[in-house]
C-alpha cells in the first residue's frame, strides 16, 4: 500500500458514493439490532430492488448514531432525515418520501441538544460509515494519520504529538498516554507489543462495544500507529467473549486491512511492520486490569500480580508493552491528522478532548454521546440526555461503574473531569453513566456493585476475596432490615482495609460504591437500620404499600 | 529501570533500625536478616512470591500506597515503618477474615501447634473474630494413598501449586473458581487419588501453612520440613545458568 493507492480507493469510493442519489442508513449496531434492524434493512432493499431505484438509491449498514433509546434508527443521506423507532412495515413509505420530503410521525430533529451539543472525535464516523467496509474509512479520511506518522514523523514525533494533546487513558485511570508510549519506546527489551484493552465489563458501560462495532478501523490505524511510535511489530486486541459482534467486525476489519497492506510486512513501502491478533476474554471482568489480561493472553489464569515492575517494563511474554484503552486508541488517528494542539484545544486545562459516555438508566435519551471534558453533569444529564423522565426526581449518577461513586443532586454543576470527579469520590472510569430517580434504594445500589465486585474478583488476594464477601453479606443485612450501627461501623472499617490493602484495582475500588453512598446518602442507610424502612421501597425491609 | 546487580549495596531505615541490604533484594528480606520479623503467609524462601496475603505490607515514605515487603526492592535512604497502628489493625483484620472465610477449628486441627496462620493470630493477640462466620460447605478429598486435602482449612495462599509446579515440576495443583469460591483443585478437577501428574512427592503437604494438607497416620507428628526448598531453587538456577 502506498500513499498514492490510498489516494485511489478514497477517489473511487468518492466516485461511486456520487453516482447514488439517496443513501439509507441502517444502525446495525448491537441496540437496534437487538430490535430487528437487519429485517427492516432487508425490506428497504427488497423495495430498492424491485423498483427502478438501483441506481439512484443505496440501502447501508452502519454503526450507532447514539440515540439508542429511540432505535431502530434509519437516516437518510444527503438530506440528513433521521427516523426513530422504525419498523419493517414503514420501508415502503420511508422509500416513497425519498424525494418528497421526511415522512413526519417518524422524523426525529437533529435541531435537538442530545445532538447539537456533541463534539465527535471518536464517534466522527459511528453511524455514518459501513462498519465492515475499509474503503468507506478510507474515503472518511482512514488512514491518512498512518500515511503521514510513517512516511513524515520519526517515532519521536508521533510520541511528541500525542503528548502535546494532552490525551489521558480513556479505561478510566486518566495515565497520560503520551508519557506512557514514551517508557515503552524507551524501555530496553525486544520485541515490544501493543495490546489494545476492550475487555469493557463495567454494568451499564457500553463506549468500546460501540466504537468496536462502528468504525473497527479506526482502533487499528490508532494501534498501528503506536506500534510505529514504540517500536512494536505485534498488537493483540483483547475483546471480550460476550461481544460477538464487535469480533466479527474486527475479524472483518484486520482481514481488509491486511488485503490492504496497511497490516503485515513493509508497511506503506517502509522498513515498518505490524500484525494484529484477536484474543477473547472467557467472561472475568478482573481481565481488564492490565496484568490479569497480560496473564489471560499468555494463556495463564487470569489474576493480576503486583506491579512494579510496570507492563511498560515487562508485560506480555516479560517484554515491554504498551496496552491501552480502544477509545485512548480511536482518538489516535485524529490527533496525528489534525495536531496534538488542536487536540488540546479542547476540554479542560488537566484533561484534554473529549469523552464518550453511555448514558443509562433513569434517563429520556438513553445512549451513546460524546462530549467535550468539562461539561458540567448538569449539562450531560439534563441537556444532552433530556432528564429523567416525568414524574420523578433526580437522585445521583453513578459514574465509573464498579470502581466508581453515586453523585448527588447538589454536585451536579462540578465540570466533568479526571480530577473533579476524584475528588466527588468518584472516578472518571470508563465511561459508563447510570442515572437514578426517586425509585432508586442507594443501599440497593451499593448492594449491587458490591455482588458484582464479590462475584468478578479472583480470589488471589484476601482482602479482595474475603472482604467483598463480608461487606456484600453487611449490605444485605442493612437492606433486609436486619443490621445493627455496630454493622455500619464495621462496613466502614472494611471499605477502608479493602481499599488500602488489595492487590489489584478491582479491589481498590471496590468498596468505591459504598464509600460514596455512605458519604452523600448515610440517612438512608439509617433508616434501613433504625426503622427497618426503605425510603425508595426497593428494600426487603419494607414491602410497597399495598394502594387500596 | 536499570537491572540491579547484586553487588550493589543499599541502606535503608526499617522501624528506625539502619539496615543494609544487596541490591536485588526484598524489603522482606532484608528485614528478616536485620531480625525484624515481618508476618507472611503466601511467601516461602525457594518459591517465587506473588503479594496475595497482604499480611507484609509496609509504609513506606514518599509512597501513597502500602507496599508489599516481599516484592519491593530495596532502594538507597527507604524509610520503612512495617508495625504502625494502622498496619497492626489491618494485619487482624486480614487475619480475621481468613478465619470467618472458611472452617478453621484448631482444636480438631491435625496442625494445632504447628499452624501458621493460628501462629500468626496468636502472635497478632487475635482472642476472636469480629466478622460472622461464613460456614463455608466444603469437601475433603482423601482419594489419594498417603495424602488428604481438607478445603476447610485451606487459606488460598497457592504455595501448593508454587511449589508442585516450581520445584517438582508437576503442575498438578492449581485454582479453580473465582473469588470467595475460589479452591485449589489437582489436574483438572479430579480426586487427588486419581491423578496422572501428581509424583506422590509429598512437597505441598511440607509447604502447606495450615491443616489444609496432610499425611494419612501422621496428624500428631505434622511438623513440616521446608528447608529444602531454598536448596532445591539454588541448584535448579545453578543449574540453568
Amino acid at each position: 500500500m502506498t500513499p498514492d493507492q490510498l489516494s485511489q480507493i478514497e477517489a473511487d469510493e468518492t466516485a461511486s458514493r456520487q453516482r447514488i442519489r439517496h443513501r439509507l442508513n441502517v444502525c446495525l449496531a448491537a441496540g437496534c439490532l437487538s430490535l430487528n434492524s437487519d429485517a427492516i434493512k432487508k425490506s428497504l432493499e427488497a423495495i430498492v430492488a424491485e423498483r427502478p431505484l438501483t441506481e439512484s438509491c443505496q440501502v447501508k449498514a452502519v454503526g450507532c448514531m447514539g440515540l439508542c433509546s429511540r432505535g431502530p434508527l434509519v437516516s437518510v443521506e444527503p438530506s440528513g432525515t433521521l427516523y426513530q423507532g422504525v419498523k419493517s412495515a414503514d420501508s415502503p413509505e420511508i422509500i416513497e418520501h425519498l424525494s418528497a420530503g421526511p415522512v413526519e410521525r417518524l422524523e426525529i430533529s437533529r435541531q435537538v441538544p442530545f445532538f447539537q451539543r456533541q463534539v465527535n472525535v471518536v464517534l466522527e464516523n459511528s453511524g455514518r460509515i459501513d462498519p465492515e467496509r475499509i474503503e468507506e474509512y478510507v474515503a472518511a479520511e482512514g488512514y491518512q494519520a498512518l500515511v503521514q506518522a510513517l512516511t513524515e514523523m520519526t517515532p519521536a514525533e508521533v510520541i511528541d504529538q500525542v503528548s502535546r494533546s494532552g490525551l489521558r487513558g480513556r479505561g478510566g485511570a486518566g495515565y497520560p498516554t503520551g508519557l506512557k508510549w514514551g517508557t515503552v519506546a524507551k524501555a530496553a527489551g525486544a520485541p515490544k507489543y501493543v495490546i489494545c484493552n476492550a475487555d469493557e465489563g463495567d454494568p451499564g458501560a457500553f463506549m468500546d462495544r460501540s466504537v468496536l462495532e462502528s468504525d473497527p478501523q479506526r482502533v487499528l490505524e490508532g494501534m498501528i500507529i503506536a506500534g510505529y511510535a514504540v517500536g512494536a511489530s505485534r498488537g493483540y486486541i483483547y475483546v471480550r467473549a460476550e461481544y460477538p459482534l464487535a469480533i466479527t467486525r474486527l475479524s472483518t476489519a484486520i482481514r481488509q486491512a491486511k488485503h490492504l497492506g496497511l497490516l503485515g510486512t513493509q508497511i506503506c513501502n517502509t522498513e515498518f511492520d505490524f500484525d494484529i491478533d484477536l484474543r477473547l476474554g472467557a467472561g472475568a471482568f478482573v481481565c481488564g486490569e492490565e496484568t490479569a489480561l497480560i496473564a489471560s493472553i499468555e494463556g495463564r489464569r487470569g489474576a493480576p500480580r503486583p506491579r512494579p515492575p510496570y507492563p511498560a517494563q515487562s508485560g506480555l511474554f516479560s517484554s515491554p508493552t504498551l496496552i491501552n484503552n480502544v477509545e485512548t486508541l480511536a482518538n489516535v488517528p485524529t490527533i496525528i491528522r489534525k495536531g496534538g494542539d488542536w487536540y488540546a484545544g479542547l476540554g479542560t486545562a488537566k484533561s484534554k478532548g473529549t469523552k464518550v459516555f453511555a448514558l443509562t438508566g433513569k434517563i429520556n435519551c438513553t445512549g451513546l454521546i460524546e462530549v467535550p471534558m468539562g461539561m458540567t453533569l448538569r449539562e450531560i444529564i439534563f441537556d444532552v440526555g433530556g432528564g429523567v423522565p416525568e414524574g420523578h426526581k433526580f437522585k445521583a449518577v453513578q459514574t465509573g461503574g464498579p470502581s466508581g461513586g453515586c453523585i448527588p443532586e447538589q454536585l451536579l454543576d462540578m465540570p466533568v473531569d479526571y480530577d473533579s470527579l476524584a475528588q466527588a469520590g468518584s472516578i472518571m472510569g470508563s465511561g459508563g453513566m447510570i442515572v437514578m430517580d426517586d425509585s432508586s434504594c442507594m443501599v440497593d445500589v451499593a448492594k449491587y456493585f458490591m455482588e458484582f465486585c464479590m462475584s468478578e474478583s479472583c480470589g488471589k488476594c484476601i482482602p479482595c476475596r474475603a472482604g467483598t464477601a463480608q461487606m456484600y453479606d453487611l449490605l444485605a443485612n442493612i437492606s433486609e432490615g436486619k443490621a445493627s450501627l455496630g454493622d455500619l461501623n464495621m462496613l466502614e472499617d472494611l471499605c477502608d482495609m479493602v481499599k488500602h490493602t488489595s492487590l489489584c484495582g478491582l479491589g481498590q475500588s471496590a468498596p468505591n460504591p459504598v464509600v460514596s453512598t455512605l458519604c452523600h446518602f448515610r440517612d438512608e442507610y439509617l433508616s434501613h437500620i433504625e426503622d427497618q424502612r426503605c425510603p425508595a421501597g426497593v428494600c426487603p425491609c419494607s414491602p410497597p404499600e399495598v394502594l387500596s | 529501570m536499570s537491572p540491579v546487580t547484586a553487588a550493589e549495596v543499599k541502606t535503608l531505615r526499617i522501624d528506625g533500625t539502619d539496615v543494609s541490604a544487596r541490591g536485588d533484594q526484598t524489603l522482606l528480606e532484608a528485614a528478616r536478616e536485620g531480625g525484624l520479623h515481618i508476618p507472611t503467609l503466601c511467601h516461602l524462601d525457594g518459591l517465587s512470591d506473588v503479594g496475595a496475603c497482604r499480611l507484609c505490607l509496609v509504609e513506606v515514605k514518599g509512597s501513597a500506597k502500602l507496599l508489599p515487603a516481599c516484592v519491593t526492592r530495596v532502594e538507597e535512604g527507604m524509610e520503612v515503618s512495617t508495625r504502625s497502628d494502622r498496619l497492626l489493625k489491618y494485619r487482624r483484620m486480614i487475619l480475621e477474615l481468613l478465619f470467618a472465610e472458611r472452617n478453621h477449628v484448631c482444636s480438631v486441627c491435625v496442625a494445632n501447634g504447628h499452624c501458621d496462620l493460628q501462629g500468626l493470630a496468636e502472635a497478632h493477640g487475635l482472642t476472636h473474630v469480629h466478622f460472622p462466620y461464613r460456614y463455608p460447605k466444603l469437601s475433603v478429598d482423601a482419594s489419594h494413598d498417603r495424602f488428604v486435602v481438607d478445603h476447610n482449612r485451606c487459606i488460598l495462599c497457592t504455595r501448593c501449586v508454587r511449589v508442585c509446579d516450581e520445584i517438582e515440576g508437576a503442575h498438578t495443583w492449581d485454582v479453580m473458581g473465582r473469588g470467595i469460591e475460589s479452591i485449589v483443585i489437582t489436574d483438572l478437577h479430579q480426586p487427588w487419588g486419581e491423578s496422572d501428574t501428581c509424583t506422590s512427592c509429598g512437597k505441598c503437604v511440607q509447604v502447606c501453612p495450615t491443616g489444609a494438607l496432610f499425611e494419612k497416620g501422621r496428624a500428631r507428628f505434622t511438623q513440616k520440613k521446608r528447608d529444602f526448598l531454598p536448596y532445591l531453587t539454588a541448584m535448579r538456577e545453578g543449574n540453568s545458568g
